[in-house]
């Protein structure tokens, strides 16, 4: 059999799923497969076990967080078959009040600290996850700090004035610069 | 051995006569104890790279007393903290530090460990000076081996001028309450 191309696989998917299908991305020769997030672990699962796709190896997971847009959260997934040396992305988008997504851990065992990390930073719950605590950050950590409504910077810091590097953030109080 | 370039530390002011040499407890303790420092190195990045090469021959840090590096905190002197301490190191540190046992004295080198440095940031601790106290600061990003040694001599100042009595004293024990230290 002549080797697979990833439009055998997106015409693949195209049938299977159809409309499950929101759009398809290109970013230079890299593909992305948008959908909903209760598909994800499906359409993954039907990758792994296709005869001849086999995208059996999870390169990357993270998650998303786009404030501006409607569909705010996300998560994104990177799959890769060994076999045929084709890769796809995976992306799901959904709102701040339902930020509960399956996990991918039946699937792929690799997907454990990834989902972890996701929770850890994003504040995201994985459901059917084993372990799903924190994995980066200082466990007492009481927020998600990639989430865009927080300060990146350190909040310990007293001896820093925004206004001398050019910047007001929003919330900017005065008084917190005093020691 | 009339070529010889060895120098010798200086003898503490005292009383000098006849086959006797006068002088106090403490000067000669900390003349004792600055030229024979241990350190533990607690290198975390770049600094301690630049340490690694302060510890090697070029520099050698053994000139001044300080090439038996203790792995041990327990047997340590001057703990030198070389490198960014995230906040999930904080408590690692802290209690490197707390097993050390009294005179101990430390180091932080760079601007990392001082200050938190470039990484301004959710996850870096803002200087270990938030969790331990710091005797000598090392500035530079990495610092030269030279700043290093230059702090290493700060160090070895302060140890020899110390009095025996400082760690009774209620300043040191008020120092080490306001940071929780036992």
């Amino acid at each position: 059999m002549e080797k697979p191309t990833l439009e055998n696989v997106l015409a693949e998917l195209q049938q299977h799923f159809g409309s499950n299908i929101l759009a398809v991305e290109q970013d230079y020769d890299f593909h992305t497969v948008h959908i909903s997030k209760q598909h994800i672990v499906t359409m993954l699962r039907y990758l792994y076990d296709h005869d001849t796709f086999r995208f059996q190896y999870l390169t990357t997971a993270c998650g998303l967080h786009y404030p501006d847009a409607e569909r705010p959260f996300g998560m994104m997934y990177q799959v890769h078959s060994l076999t045929t040396n084709l890769r796809l992305r995976f992306k799901a988008f959904t709102t701040a009040s339902d930020l509960e997504f399956d996990t991918l851990t039946t699937v792929f065992p690799a997907a454990n600290w990834m989902e972890r990390e996701a929770f850890d930073f994003f504040g995201f719950h994985f459901k059917g996850h084993p372990n799903l605590k924190r994995i980066l950050n200082v466990e007492d950590m009481d927020y998600h700090p990639l989430r865009k409504e927080y300060p990146i910077e350190d909040a310990t810091r007293y001896d820093k004035d925004d206004t001398l590097f050019g910047r007001r953030p929003a919330g900017y109080d005065r008084k917190r610069l005093q020691p | 051995m009339s070529d010889s370039t060895v120098q010798v530390a200086e003898a503490p002011p005292g009383v000098e006569g006849a086959g006797f040499f006068a002088t106090s407890l403490d000067s000669l303790v900390g003349l004792a104890r600055a030229n024979s420092l241990w350190p533990l190195p607690f290198a975390t990045s770049c600094c301690g790279i630049e340490f690694m090469s302060t510890m090697a021959s070029h520099y050698d840090i053994g000139r001044f007393g300080a090439e038996r590096l203790s792995f041990s905190a327990r047997q340590a002197d001057v703990l030198m903290v070389m490198g960014t301490i995230a906040k999930k190191m904080a408590p690692v540190l802290r209690q490197v530090y707390e097993q050390m046992a009294e005179p101990r004295w430390v180091l932080s080198v760079g601007a990392c460990a001082s200050s938190g440095g470039i990484f301004d940031t959710y996850s870096v601790l803002q200087g270990i000076d938030h969790i331990i106290p710091v005797d000598v600061y090392v500035p530079g990003c990495p610092p030269r081996p030279e700043q290093i040694i230059d702090g290493v001599l700060n160090i070895q100042k302060l140890v020899g001028e110390e009095s025996l009595r400082r760690r009774n004293s209620p300043e040191y024990k008020q120092l080490l309450a306001s940071y929780g230290i036992e």
